[in-house]
């Protein structure tokens, strides 16, 4: 059955959304790129045109392949990354580049979808029950092991893509309180930032006692509640803790952008204010392309790469921007329908995995860009400049098409 | 359960993100003005002011070229500051400070260096300015007065303020525009239209292309030369005449309304609101808050008129057949009007007396009698004063004229509603309100409207609404300066009442100012003032008012002149329109003494007790001022010695 044309059984839906964002991501960067006199669009349509021959190999190799090495796959890009720690190049403070002479490559932007084979593969070779605790620490160690690596970078934006593991898991068995957990979690560090902390122990305290009561008598554990109070009040205070003394000024200010406790739109606020100018200035049907005016003026920084949905909202409105998230969301919604199709549990984990990094490199990114999330150096899948994020995104696509074309052989 | 999770997060994520991106683009607009503000930069064109010509076609104001030396701190390249300091002639400190100023506004931005260099300040420093790395010239164009006179009139420019920025959208902040004067009333025929030029900035406030390639561009428009009806003679002449002198001349051609001569004093030459010394010299002249320079009092200055009001009573008296040429009244000194009241006359003849004579006499009791008469009228005195109150406001007193300059007051002649406020029980009468028959009272009047009241009664019986524009080019002028205003007066009653104006010079109180060949009609005045000295209600030296028109027959001028504190009508008022009036109608002065005389009055003495100057200098006026009093008593005797001769 190898004998098989390429492109039988692909999934046509998911590679047309791609060619379309890789393309306006091109015209974005195009346009965004004329105000400096680097180059930088016609390096991106090397990379694009370099992403086709890679296309074909991955489509070429067997689907089972995966399968078969992804302990190994995974070994490898682990060790990229230990690498970075002797060989890496500093850029911008950050060692996260092997360089080639003037070509450099990030190593970080593979070991997404290397832990994504490992993930799948753990999760499909043994017949194991993630309701069994030693079970959970496995996987969560697969999980844990590249953002151990990624956070001395430090590249706090590619490890904390890793969080969105716990939800694949959770698919696959995890029980809940993960979830509720990581939920609680971030609820309490956003209110804490808020609010004063005596406020947040006091609804905590409020919340407890009336689940307390609530729940039935048989429920009721005085003891359960008591501690999940100490714990709530000790991660609240901890987090003030962290928030005032541990964190630097600009972590905290990122932060303080967000909570519009920081007004300084020549310093910190900059990024952030640009930012929403440019995609705020747009209107309905934007500038129209290569007219923005902002990104002409080169107000935005890293327009070309990490903001480069400015580009979009300025020059093409919030039309521009409906289309390109729309695009975005039926992609990921495609990848979740299609690995709900698995026959393999392999390839389904791996599907998931795949809609989940990109759903929260997108959803991160331009978060950050129109300013509700704090500013972290995360690309917009396909659309930021660079040749080892598309590169990086091709493959952790291409690789699950390639296995959702298999399916059909495996009867 | 487990399978929805990833697809609703993701269902939730994107929409939130698009309910953010709708707030940012379509609810909240402010980032629209941010954007332009950051990324656009608008540059205009401004055009030339249009010049200033006076009736005769003489250049009154014209342009000047004028230079900004502008600096860019970070193109700077080995300055040869000894000789950049020489041709500019500054000290080597003041280069230094001007450019760490320059730094410290914006290293890469230009700045100005030195503002407002006039052409020869500039000649030298041009041919060697390419010597110079990071300077660069700006040309701008600012007015240059052809003369030293006539600042009320042509106003000034200046910066458009906040205020008028936010009303008129036109202007920008830094830009310039006309105020007070011609220069605020034909504001937008002067400045033409600016030229805008749109670029696209980058974040560096650089300029990196013309935006949307020019498609918003315009080009600027000229601003247009205008004609005044001004005549630089007299208006030199009478500014001249009004020097150490306060108050007011205003001149108009009967036939048309045209305003020949508008003087205000103190003035200023309005050459020292324009250059570097601009805003220094406009502070002073703002804040003498005594003898208030900025002040036009040709057109703001109220005043009751005194005895030329006269006039109107007379008239309304012939129109309202109260009396007739022939009717005479008795003067005994005065008129007693209720017991125990008085009224003062001066004219200085005993038993009856016609038109005429109460005329050029100036008689109080004469027009007391005319006026009673004219309230008792009809029944109720309160229609009796409208009546009469209607006549005179046809000659355009008591409102608004309507003229082009951008200030003015409306005066006051009052009507039955104001006796109504005042006397809220009734129980007034013709007595009550004699006062307004002689021109005190209620009633006010500003000089020109004054002059247009003579001007109206040269016309025997119709006016044109003063104004000051004679021609712009390429436009006429507005149709409700060329549209007659008729007054409520018969033709028929203004001879008799133009008689006795002549005679004024003839037999009465202007005799001494006779022109020799010029028919002369006149009327002298006196307004009686208070001010507050220490505090204290003083009465001051009257005000010395004259009008007049002339010649007699086909009226080529009529003038209002009014002298603060200058006594008699006769020693100051009416010199001064004699002297206007010759030098109007022969363009020469035949009587070198009298003129001589007047040049030399100088009131600043009785000025100084108002208040606003120094003890030292007050001292200094007092002195002169008695000289100058011993001059003019001198002047009289002289006179009345000849008056007796004859």
């Amino acid at each position: 059955m190898k004998n098989q044309s390429l492109s039988s059984n692909i999934d046509w839906i998911c590679i047309i959304i791609y060619i379309a964002l890789v393309f306006l991501g091109w015209l974005n960067i195009y346009s965004s790129s004329l105000s400096s006199t680097e180059g930088t669009y016609e390096k991106q349509a090397v990379f694009i045109a370099l992403s086709v021959p890679l296309i074909f190999i991955l489509l070429y190799i067997d689907g089972k392949f995966y399968e078969k090495y992804a302990s190994i796959i995974f070994v490898i890009s682990l060790l990229s990354l230990v690498g970075l720690f002797a060989f890496g190049k500093t850029i911008a403070g950050q060692r996260c580049w092997y360089a080639i002479g003037s070509f450099t490559l990030q190593p970080s932007e593979f070991a997404k979808a290397a832990t994504a084979l490992a993930l799948a593969k753990y999760l499909s070779d043994t017949q194991i029950n993630l309701k069994e605790i030693n079970r959970q620490v496995q996987a969560l160690a697969i999980v844990f092991l590249p953002v151990m690596l990624i956070l001395p970078q430090p590249d706090p934006g590619s490890a904390m893509i890793y969080s969105i593991f716990i939800i694949v898991l959770f698919r696959e068995g995890l029980p809940a309180w993960y979830v509720w957990t990581g939920f609680i979690t971030i609820l309490l560090f956003v209110l804490t930032l808020v609010l004063e902390p005596q406020y947040v122990i006091l609804i905590a305290l409020l919340v407890i006692v009336l689940v307390h009561y609530k729940s039935r008598i048989a429920d009721r554990n005085i003891l359960m509640s008591a501690i999940l109070f100490t714990i709530i009040s000790g991660f609240v205070l901890s987090v003030n803790y962290v928030f005032t003394n541990i964190f630097k000024q600009h972590h905290r200010d990122r932060f303080n952008i967000l909570l519009g406790k920081e007004v300084d739109m020549k310093g910190i606020g900059y990024n952030t204010n640009q930012s929403e100018i440019a995609i705020g200035s747009g209107g309905w049907f934007g500038k129209g392309f290569l007219e923005g005016t902002q990104t002409k003026g080169g107000f935005v920084p890293e327009q070309h790469t990490d903001y480069i949905f400015t580009t979009v909202g300025e020059e093409w409105g919030f039309i521009g921007s409906l289309v390109v998230i729309g695009l975005f969301t039926g992609l990921f919604l495609r990848i979740i329908y299609l690995a709900e199709r698995q026959k393999t549990k392999f390839s389904r984990v791996y599907g998931y995995c795949v809609a989940g990094i990109l759903f929260t490199h997108f959803f991160v990114n331009i978060a950050m860009v129109v300013g509700v999330f704090p500013t972290i150096g995360v690309p917009l899948p396909f659309f930021s400049y660079g040749g080892s994020g598309l590169w990086g995104f091709t493959i952790l696509l291409f690789i699950f098409i390639k296995m959702d074309a298999n399916k059909v052989n495996e009867w | 359960m487990r399978k929805v999770l990833l697809p609703a997060l993701i269902i939730i994520g994107a929409s939130l993100l698009i309910i953010r991106v709708f707030y940012l683009q379509i609810i909240d607009d402010s980032f629209k003005l941010k954007s332009e503000n950051n990324a656009i930069k608008i540059k205009y064109d401004y055009p030339e002011r249009g010049y200033i010509y006076d009736r005769n076609g003489v250049l009154l104001v014209a342009n000047q070229p004028s230079y900004d030396i502008m600096v860019i701190p970070r193109e700077l390249n080995n300055t040869d500051t000894l000789e950049f300091c020489k041709l500019l002639n500054i000290t080597k400190d003041d280069f230094i400070k001007k450019i760490e100023k320059a730094k410290v506004y914006s290293p890469r931005l230009p700045s100005v260096f030195l503002a407002q260099l006039n052409k020869n300040e500039f000649a030298a420093f041009q041919e060697k300015i390419r010597k110079f790395e990071g300077f660069y010239f700006q040309k701008r164009s600012l007015r240059d007065y052809e003369v030293d006179y006539g600042a009320n009139i042509f106003g000034f420019i200046t910066q458009a303020n906040e205020k008028l920025i936010e009303k008129n959208h036109y202007y920008k902040s830094g830009d310039l525009i006309g105020k007070q004067g011609v220069e605020e009333s034909y504001e937008k025929i002067l400045r033409g239209i600016k030229g805008v030029k749109y670029f696209q900035k980058d974040k560096f406030n650089r300029e990196i292309g013309s935006y949307k390639e020019g498609k918003y561009d315009t080009i600027a428009v000229q601003g247009e030369d205008i004609n005044l009806t001004i005549d630089a003679e007299i208006q030199k002449y009478g500014e001249q005449l009004m020097i150490n002198k306060r108050g007011g001349i205003v001149a108009i051609e009967p036939k048309t309304g045209e305003i020949l001569a508008l003087v205000t004093a103190p003035s200023y030459d309005p050459g020292i609101l324009v250059g570097r010394q601009r805003s220094k010299n406009y502070t002073k002249l703002y804040h003498d808050s005594i003898a208030k320079p900025l002040y036009d009092r040709g057109l703001l200055a109220e005043y009751p008129p005194g005895s030329p009001f006269k006039i109107m009573t007379g008239l309304v008296g012939l129109q309202e057949e109260v009396i007739d040429e022939q009717t005479t009244f008795v003067c005994n000194h005065g008129f007693s009007y209720a017991r125990g009241r008085f009224q003062g006359c001066h004219c200085g003849i005993f038993g009856p007396r016609s038109l005429n004579v109460g005329i050029y006499k100036s008689c109080n009791a004469y027009f007391s009698n005319v006026y009673l008469k004219t309230i008792a009228k009809y029944k109720k005195p309160a229609y009796s004063v409208d009546v009469w109150s209607n006549h005179v406001k046809s000659f355009g007193l008591g409102q608004f004229m309507g003229y082009d300059l951008p200030t003015g007051k409306k005066g006051n002649i009052p009507t039955s509603k104001t006796y109504k406020k005042i006397y809220p029980n009734g129980g007034w009468r013709g007595t009550t309100i004699i006062s307004n028959a002689i021109g005190q009272g209620e009633v006010l009047m500003t000089p020109i409207q004054l002059a247009n009241m003579m001007s109206a009664v040269a016309n025997e019986g119709y006016y044109y609404t003063p104004h000051i524009i004679k021609k712009i080019k390429g436009e006429k002028i507005d149709a409700k300066f060329t549209t007659k205003h008729v007054t409520t007066i018969d033709k028929k009653y203004f001879p008799p009442m133009i008689q006795g104006l002549f005679d004024v010079y003839n037999h009465g109180t202007a005799y001494a100012l006779k022109v020799e060949g010029i028919d002369i009609c006149g009327k002298t005045g006196t307004a009686e003032n208070f001010a507050k000295i220490d505090g204290v209600r003083t009465k001051m030296q009257d005000h010395s008012i004259f009008v007049a028109f002339a010649p007699k027959d086909n009226p080529k001028i009529a003038i209002a002149v009014l002298v603060e504190n200058g006594g008699y009508g006769a020693t100051i008022a009416g010199p001064i329109a004699s002297l206007m009036i010759e030098k109007y109608l022969r363009k020469k002065i035949t009587r070198t003494d009298l003129e001589t005389r007047v040049l030399n009055i100088s009131l600043q003495g009785r000025y100084a007790k108002l208040g606003g100057l120094s003890e030292e200098v007050k001292k200094q006026l007092r002195i002169q001022d008695s000289i100058t009093n011993s001059k003019i008593k001198a002047a009289k005797k002289l006179d009345s010695l000849k008056t007796k001769k004859q």
